[in-house]
């Protein structure tokens, strides 16, 4: 008895079993259901159930079918690092989320500790440049979406200087050096910097400081209702300087909650449901036939983390957590050979994606690709 | 100095909301002495009970608005009021604010669970047109949010001033002992300051919700800035809610837009630790006995 108990608690130490009964594999979803980021978690939890479906429907991982635990982290970075060591706990193999950056840079603590693979949705580069070796993006830190934006900002619009609204968390913070560094690389000059907190809901005062600046551009990155918050604010004191965002920016729920004032800004997206892609178009139209609404960027991390992690597992053979964090590392993945990753993705061996991305502009409830940038 | 008259006017408008959450404070404080830490809630719910009306039983949004204050006032006046506060005054405040910090977090799960978590757009009582003032851009919501606010306040001090019901129920505020022996019905009164409470919340939330959007989490941040307003104003003066909830909404512009973005909830702190220093009653509050 003694020596059964021994051999499984060194089995489970290093990894090789847990998360599995006989046919099962157990995957935990640690993501933003409730407060501020519940636009985001939703979207994301949505497209992770529905990508465990079909990969389940299709025969499972190794065999296996998959089996998602959920939990709430209520937006709140401390909860969410309970969470994922309570995921961990109930048997997680693997760890998908969180999507805010604020809670990823914390809970991803615990996976490293643990050797714990886990896929993000977070954007903030100092997520991938601490050295982890188990967290893994399925979307672009800011310092690769910066340089396209930085690029568009100087060579499509001609700006001299550009205003910034940013949030004051690890997500804003990150970008905003990130493109700050760009700008000054570009000789562009910042001549307003105004950052807000999560969840704020006046920003009268913040837009007249954007406005008053005389910027050639408004640079804006924020979550996604404080998006629509401040795009609303913009279009009422009557600015007209252009509008770039990144991302959020041009997220489907801040089209949508802004009313009519997101039309006419443009940005950069990693993902969006809007490109002329056959693959993106039919999950699109998939996610949009179970859940009643459209598909945002947020959803499309969610399917790419549940493919990325079924595949990674199913290459590395074996239900041992260190080979799959090895597989991840330097790993791609082609459309042509799982077409539900919806765009030819590769990693690095910081856990950094690269891709292909987006040039849109919002045109009534609509956001229309106008150009493909090619993978940084 | 038009960004400065612009900062002025957004934070009046946004602050003649606040006072009506405020003066919720004021109105159950002098009734039934009581602190009622889900007022910020009481002005999130009524929201989602207007979209109910609107979205669920396709009321047109006028009747969906009565439907929503119908329920609010029955709900938040009526109910709280017998099934929390009557219950629990016997035993003195502490039970009361604990009960209200319950109720707080129970209304905003219930909504999460019932309704969403996401926020919900929300219409707007007036239109976005804006036209200039010497350079600022005033919108025709930061005027009717103001008008509507000063209304409902100009109006509510009339009934306590200029009606026998609203003297009463000022005589119970005053002391629930003699005007009891005077023949007023104390409990009644107390139960007209809850509804209206409730309805003043109501017409908080209609006007807030469409800057705000609708969304469970709002009460927190209201509730937490009409409580400054009330005890920078005055926690038994309804007049002093007023001043506190447009001081509070002026001084989180300015401080937001020339002291710090990041500390803009600093100014209206340290305006609060000042007033506490040097008179503790609040600007217009005047001083309680207390009985020892």
């Amino acid at each position: 008895m003694f020596k059964t108990i021994t051999l499984a608690t060194a089995l489970a130490t290093f990894g090789i079993i847990g998360a599995a009964s006989a046919e099962t594999l157990k995957l935990g979803n640690v993501a933003e259901l409730s407060g501020p980021g519940a636009t985001v978690g939703n979207a994301w939890t949505d497209a992770i159930n529905m990508g465990v479906d079909e990969i389940n429907a299709a025969g499972g991982v190794l065999g296996m079918q998959l089996e998602i635990d959920t939990y709430d982290t209520q937006t709140d970075a401390q909860t969410s690092r309970a969470l994922v060591q309570k995921a961990i706990d109930d048997g997680a193999f693997l760890i998908l989320g969180t999507v805010y950056s604020s809670s990823t840079i914390v809970n991803m603590l615990v996976t490293m500790q643990q050797g714990i693979p886990q896929i993000v949705g977070s954007e903030s580069p100092s997520i991938t440049q601490k050295g982890n070796p188990y967290v893994f993006r399925s979307s672009f830190g800011a310092q690769k979406s910066m340089p396209k934006i930085a690029a568009y900002l100087d060579e499509g619009l001609g700006a001299k200087s550009v205003a910034v609204s940013w949030v004051n968390n690890e997500f804003g913070k990150g970008g905003h050096d990130a493109f700050v560094a760009e700008m000054e690389a570009r000789g562009i000059e910042v001549v307003a910097d105004v950052s807000s907190e999560v969840g704020q809901a006046d920003f009268a005062s913040d837009v007249t400081q954007l406005k008053s600046a005389n910027a050639d551009a408004i640079f804006v990155y924020l979550h996604e209702e404080e998006s629509a918050r401040l795009l609303k604010e913009l279009r009422k004191q009557n600015v007209e300087a252009p509008i770039i965002g990144e991302t959020t920016l041009l997220n489907q729920k801040v089209i949508e909650l802004s009313e009519g004032a997101a039309d006419g800004i443009m940005g950069h997206v990693g993902l969006t449901v809007d490109a002329p892609n056959p693959e993106i178009q039919a999950f699109a139209k998939r996610f949009s036939d179970r859940y009643g609404y459209k598909a945002d960027h947020n959803a499309m991390k969610g399917y790419v983390a549940i493919y990325t992690a079924a595949t990674a597992i199913e290459r590395a053979g074996e239900l041992d957590r260190q080979k799959v964090a090895d597989t991840l590392h330097n790993m791609t993945i082609t459309v042509e050979d799982v077409p539900n990753i919806l765009l030819n993705v590769s990693w690095d061996e910081t856990g950094e994606v690269s891709r292909e991305s987006f040039l849109v502009e919002v045109q009534g409830d609509e956001t229309i690709v106008k150009d493909m940038l090619p993978a940084n | 100095m038009s960004d400065f008259l612009q900062l002025i006017i957004s934070g009046l408008s946004t602050g003649s909301i606040y006072a009506l959450a405020a003066i919720g404070f004021t109105l159950l404080w002098q009734a039934s002495q009581t602190i009622n830490f889900a007022q910020g809630e009481f002005v999130m719910v009524p929201a989602f009970f207007i979209l109910i009306g609107s979205r669920v039983l396709g009321l047109p949004f006028p009747i969906a608005i009565g439907f929503g204050l119908a329920v609010a006032v029955f709900t938040l006046g009526f109910v709280f009021k017998r099934l929390v506060i009557q219950p629990m005054l016997p035993h003195g405040h502490l039970p009361i604010v604990m009960a209200t910090i319950a109720l707080a977090i129970l209304m905003r799960e219930l909504v999460k669970e019932f309704y969403s978590a996401e926020a919900q757009t929300f219409p707007a009582l007036f239109s976005e047109q804006t036209f200039d003032v010497f350079g600022a851009v005033i919108s025709h919501q930061d005027i009717g949010n103001l008008a509507v606010s000063a209304v409902a306040i100009i109006a509510l001090q009339l009934f306590l001033g200029r009606t026998r019901t609203g003297r009463s129920m000022q005589a119970t505020a005053q002391n629930p002992g003699v005007a009891e022996i005077l023949g007023v019905n104390v409990q009644r009164m107390v139960l007209y300051t809850f509804m209206i409470n409730a309805a003043l919340a109501t017409l908080a939330s209609v006007l807030i919700s469409p800057i705000y959007l609708a969304k469970f989490s709002n009460g927190e941040p209201i509730g937490l800035v009409a409580f400054l307003a009330a005890i920078v104003g005055g926690f038994n003066q309804v007049r002093g809610a007023l001043v506190g909830g447009l001081l509070i909404g002026v001084i989180d512009n300015l401080s937001a837009a020339y002291l710090s973005s990041e500390y803009r909830i600093a100014g209206p702190m340290i305006l609060l630790i000042v007033i506490i220093l040097l008179r503790p009653q609040g600007l217009l509050g005047t001083s309680e006995g207390r009985t020892v």
